[in-house]
């Protein structure tokens, strides 16, 4: 079972094995469905959206399947209907390029009003819609600084501490036995987080990647990986076995 | 060259020109029998299928209808009117294509025919391709990736106006696959360009020569058009042994390491030997250990797909000059070109096909009037009987080569594409078009519609893409390219083959501070899946060395000169082929008469007699089912004979079932021959009890939601959409001015594949992936024809400990774990077990 599948069946109040860390002192959840919760600021945050990445694509003659937009938002649906969080953060790529947002079918548009209703929902802009989102709720912003966090989109090579970014679409391999399974994964070492990407065509980028090289503390390096129906928390160190 | 008959004399002087009568005369040769009637026949106005053995002069035969025409149309006057290319020839392989070119170019020179040859491959300057459009020549040499580039081009109507003649060479290799699908449905396209065009079909011995002259001829439905055909039977019958050995041929495996002492000998005793291994792994083991206990130095070289393209080249010279005494290969497609002088071939493995074995002995001696030598070498028990069964299946001329199938969709979408690029096309006229095309005579009209709304803009059901469609349909009903970019991206991402994503292998030296050094030799490819599981340090076998993996920079894969004899990892599963139906029912039939046991060498007589007495042995049409416990597990060994391919599909549905029954299988090995289930229950006391029933369990029905329900979590049917989606032209593999790797294909086309699962599955992209993998990778037609034949003939044999015939099976387990294809059922068990003992704290 895939993610798309597994959220059809993420009701409010089915539990899932999720991950609490804390990131710069700040509590948060690791949701298998690729969300952070920060309970006690009642924000959740997502990460690398790529809205309308299929149209993106038949716009330059590939026509790859219209569904992607509507498979990323039922989760997210599901994601916000677990935690009901009062903010909503977005951190970035939410839309694969600059005229996403203007060209969203209304349907998807819909999806994201309800979503949005009664709750403050921040898009962070990431380098794919640099120009912020056109027609929808919630306002835009570079970067947001909260309660000893900082939201953008690329992480910092100067770490800060308290950092929570996205952009690199984490994902770890876990070998055992000469065999391998590779998932997205939320990356932290208590300063920082960055987080999977949330979009469902979206690939992963494997954490030895020299594009990681330099962000973590590799020693407290923690890998959250994205389960069927749970995280799997896997120390860098023991990713190999 | 064959004396003929004084008979045919007359006819020949009356068919020939002067210049060709002078030629054969010059030489003291005579044309072949075979190679008049084809001209003969041809000039007649028949499209002609020659099937001959190697050494038949199928070369000049397949040409000597244009060469006479061309002779006789003389040379264009400069400054006529344009004319197109008078003869397209086709051949599998670039290397063919200019290894004929020099082959024919010679005999044109020596008559001094006022003819002009080219070849266009995918290595030619685009000047010179530039110019062979403005001024084409006579005769065109070039692949089917090369046509369907021609013909999707505006000037094609204007290029092939003038085609008479299409020589298709190696056309049993092409039909069968995707590639001959495409040029099934060019050479239709040609056919419409040049009306009156014939085509000329060159094979090796095939199961249905029909199946060729009906994909050579337009078809009609309801009647019936073909070409005509001409059989050249072999000279002299090839002399084939298996062979006879001192030591003991081992129960399982696929190395024949115990015969390399006699393969040597053999070798010392001939001048060139070709060594044929079904498998890059066992050509490098075979190869590794031969110059193990190569005390006289003779000069044996390694050839394979992999290896880098300079090194086979200079393996293949060698070997044209006669410098070698032996060649370990792979596949004869390899090896289409002149061998020189080949005294005997050796067959290590089984050739798990009786054409296979007949194409490659034929690679033995170029002369075909006398007998080709061939030894077989099985590797283990059960390849005795079948390297027997495809022994008599050569005497007999049995053929086992596979079906021209059914024209695949992803195939047609990319064609319906390029013939937009071409011109506007109607549609009705299009689908006559295609369906003349053979594979795609049954093609059905909704059917070609859904391509058409495919290519156009996804054929999605959510019709969000109209505003940016590919192809348009114009006001008077055709259907162009909506811009000039789609052709250039047609054009870019052409062809069938796909490649599975490949690094280099560089050989590094580790420098004084124990770092890695730059530079050093490229010494082939490799797969990345193969690559992806090792981890530095691992020592594997390539390019005849035992080499240490160091780790992977940029794209290629840096590898050092390794010490240990025995690498670690053996396993490197390019090129195996599945047991053919056909020697999978001649090794159930030696199994099932102990009069024929008789042939075979003792030891396996003793196995089988000791099977008897122990177990039993299966009737022909009878599926025998052993269950016995060992150590604290019970097993299953079901002997159903029909290649390792079907076998793992039945595994992972039966450990579906037994799963259901409760019987919790813990996992399973298939062999060409058998299959091992094992579990923590008593499988035998359950059966027994009828819980569940063996006929239950084997009933056709699991070729149901059983098997759409794996099907759907199948990382095979993931792999199979990749190539699918890239082919249709859904993902490109190439992009004008940025090269997509390999890699990132695989990462969307997986995401892509889930997506338009959950939200459209019955997508026609989908249906072609499904298609795909039920004919290929799964065999299910075949497991579906023996759940047929083996119904009400399961016999079940409750034994105490293993029987003879189960220690083959039992000798793979834990052996499979390393990689295979469909492993992904057991992937995914590991992970499950794996992720359990991950540390990490977690909360609801």
């Amino acid at each position: 079972m895939h993610r798309i599948a597994h959220a059809i069946s993420a009701l409010p109040d089915n539990p899932a094995l999720s991950a609490r860390i804390a990131i710069n002192g700040v509590a948060a959840i690791c949701d298998p469905l690729g969300g952070l919760y920060l309970p006690d600021l009642d924000i959740l945050v997502v990460s690398d959206l790529h809205l309308e990445k299929g149209s993106a694509f038949a716009r330059r003659g590939m026509m790859l399947p219209p569904y992607d937009t509507l498979a990323t938002l039922r989760i997210l649906e599901a994601v916000i209907a677990r935690h009901d969080p009062k903010t909503v953060i977005s951190l970035g790529d939410n839309f694969h390029d600059r005229v996403g947002s203007a060209l969203m079918p209304d349907q998807f548009r819909g999806m994201i009003e309800t979503m949005a209703r009664g709750r403050e929902w921040i898009w962070i802009n990431g380098n794919h819609d640099p120009d912020g989102t056109v027609g929808l709720p919630g306002t835009s912003a570079d970067e947001l600084r909260y309660a000893g966090l900082i939201f953008r989109h690329e992480p910092a090579k100067d770490a800060t501490a308290g950092e929570i970014a996205g952009h690199l679409h984490p994902a770890a391999t876990v070998t055992r036995r000469e065999k391998r399974v590779r998932r997205a994964c939320f990356a932290t070492d208590s300063r920082r987080l960055i987080m999977p990407a949330f979009g469902v065509t979206t690939g992963g980028l494997d954490l030895r990647h020299k594009a990681m090289h330099g962000l973590f503390d590799r020693t407290s390096l923690v890998a959250h990986m994205l389960g069927r129906d749970r995280i799997y928390s896997v120390r860098f160190s023991n990713l190999l076995g | 060259m064959n004396q003929i008959d004084s008979a045919t004399r007359p006819e020949m002087s009356l068919l020939l020109p002067p210049p060709f009568l002078r030629w054969f005369a010059e030489k003291g040769w005579q044309p072949r029998a075979h190679q008049l009637e084809l001209l003969s026949r041809v000039q007649g106005g028949e499209s002609m299928l020659l099937i001959a053995p190697t050494g038949a002069g199928k070369t000049l035969a397949g040409f000597l209808p244009s060469l006479v025409s061309l002779t006789e149309r003389g040379k264009i006057p400069p400054g006529s009117a344009f004319t197109g290319i008078h003869t397209l020839y086709i051949s599998p392989l670039k290397a063919l294509a200019v290894d004929i070119e020099r082959n024919l170019m010679k005999p044109v020179g020596d008559m001094g025919l006022p003819i002009r040859i080219e070849n266009r491959t995918g290595d030619t300057p685009a000047s010179k391709r530039q110019r062979q459009k403005i001024n084409p020549p006579d005769i065109l040499l070039t692949t089917p990736e090369q046509v369907a580039l021609l013909l999707a081009n505006g000037e094609a109507e204007r290029f092939f106006k003038d085609l008479k003649y299409v020589v298709l060479d190696e056309l049993h290799s092409l039909v069968t696959s995707k590639r001959g699908h495409l040029l099934s449905l060019g050479l239709a396209r040609l056919r419409r360009l040049a009306p009156r065009m014939q085509a000329i079909g060159l094979s090796a011995t095939v199961a249905a020569p029909m199946d060729l002259q009906r994909w050579l001829a337009p078809q009609r439905e309801g009647e019936n058009h073909h070409a005509g055909l001409i059989t050249v039977t072999g000279g002299a019958k090839p002399n084939i042994s298996i062979l006879s050995t001192e030591e003991r041929v081992p129960w399982a495996g696929h190395s024949a390491n115990y015969a390399i002492g006699d393969i040597y000998r053999a070798i010392g005793e001939t001048k060139t030997t070709l060594l044929f291994v079904n498998t890059r792994s066992q050509a490098e083991r075979v190869f590794q250990e031969l110059w193990t206990i190569n005390d006289d130095n003779l000069p044996i070289a390694l050839h394979h797909g992999s290896l880098d393209v300079g090194q086979r080249r200079k393996v293949e010279a060698a070997m044209a000059e006669n410098r070698l005494r032996a060649v370990v290969a792979t596949s004869t497609l390899d090896l289409g070109i002149d061998w020189g002088d080949v005294d005997m071939v050796i067959h290590v493995g089984a050739p798990k096909g009786a054409s296979r074995l007949a194409q490659r002995i034929g690679r033995a001696n170029h002369r075909m009037d006398e007998p080709s030598r061939a030894i077989l070498v099985p590797a283990n028990r059960f390849e005795v009987m079948e390297c027997q069964a495809a022994l008599d299946a050569n005497y007999l001329g049995a053929q086992d080569t596979p079906p021209v199938g059914k024209g695949a969709l992803d195939v047609l979408a990319q064609h319906v594409l390029g013939m937009a690029c071409a011109e506007p096309f109607d549609p009705l006229e299009l689908y006559a078009e295609i369906t003349s095309a053979s594979p795609y005579a049954a093609l059905p009209w909704e059917t070609f519609e859904r391509i058409i709304d495919f290519v156009a803009t996804g054929g999605y059901a959510l019709r969000s893409y109209e505003r940016y469609a590919k192809i348009r349909k114009t006001p008077e009903g055709r259907w162009r390219v909506s811009n000039p970019q789609i052709a250039q991206q047609y054009r870019l991402n052409i062809g069938t083959i796909i490649e599975s994503p490949m690094l280099n292998v560089r050989l590094v030296k580790h420098n004084a501070r124990g770092s890695l050094g730059r530079g050093g030799m490229v010494l082939g490819k490799v797969e990345e899946y193969f690559i992806e599981m090792l981890s530095p340090g691992d020592t594997f076998l390539f390019s005849g060395k035992v080499l240490r993996f160091e780790g992977i920079r940029e794209s290629e894969c840096l590898v050092s000169q390794g010490y240990k004899l025995d690498p670690k990892v053996p396993s490197y599963n390019g090129g195996k082929f599945p047991l053919s139906t056909y020697l999978a029912q001649q090794v159930r039939k030696m199994l099932a008469d102990p009069a024929r046991h008789k042939a075979l060498p003792d030891q396996v007589r003793d196995w089988l007699s000791l099977q008897a007495d122990l177990s039993m042995l299966p009737k022909e049409d009878e599926l025998l089912i052993e269950t016995f416990p060992r150590g604290s597990r019970h097993y299953m060994v079901i002997y159903a004979f029909e290649g390792r391919l079907a076998h793992q599909t039945l595994g992972m549905l039966l450990t579906r079932r037994l799963d259901r029954a409760g019987l919790k299988p813990l996992g399973f090995v298939a062999t060409d021959y058998s299959l091992a289930i094992w579990g923590l229950e008593d499988l035998g006391v359950a059966f027994r009890n009828g819980r569940p029933r063996l006929s239950d369990l084997f009933d056709e029905d699991m070729l149901g939601d059983d098997l759409e329900a794996w099907l759907n979590e199948s990382f095979l049917l993931k792999r199979t959409f990749r190539n699918c989606a890239v082919i249709a032209g859904l993902i490109d593999q190439r992009h004008p001015g940025k090269e997509k790797s390999g890699r990132q294909v695989t990462v969307s086309a997986d995401l892509i594949y889930d997506v338009l699962r959950s939200h459209e599955p019955d997508h026609i992209l989908l249906e072609a992936t499904r298609n795909d993998a039920s004919t290929g990778l799964l065999e299910i037609e075949r497991l579906g024809d023996m759940l047929a034949r083996i119904k009400g003939h399961i016999t079940h044999r409750p034994l105490d400990r293993i029987s003879p015939l189960a220690v083959p099976v039992m000798l793979e387990i834990g052996k499979e774990s390393v990689n295979g294809d469909a492993q992904d059922f057991l992937l995914a068990e590991a992970a499950d077990e794996l992720f359990e003992d991950v540390t990490g704290e977690h909360h609801l």
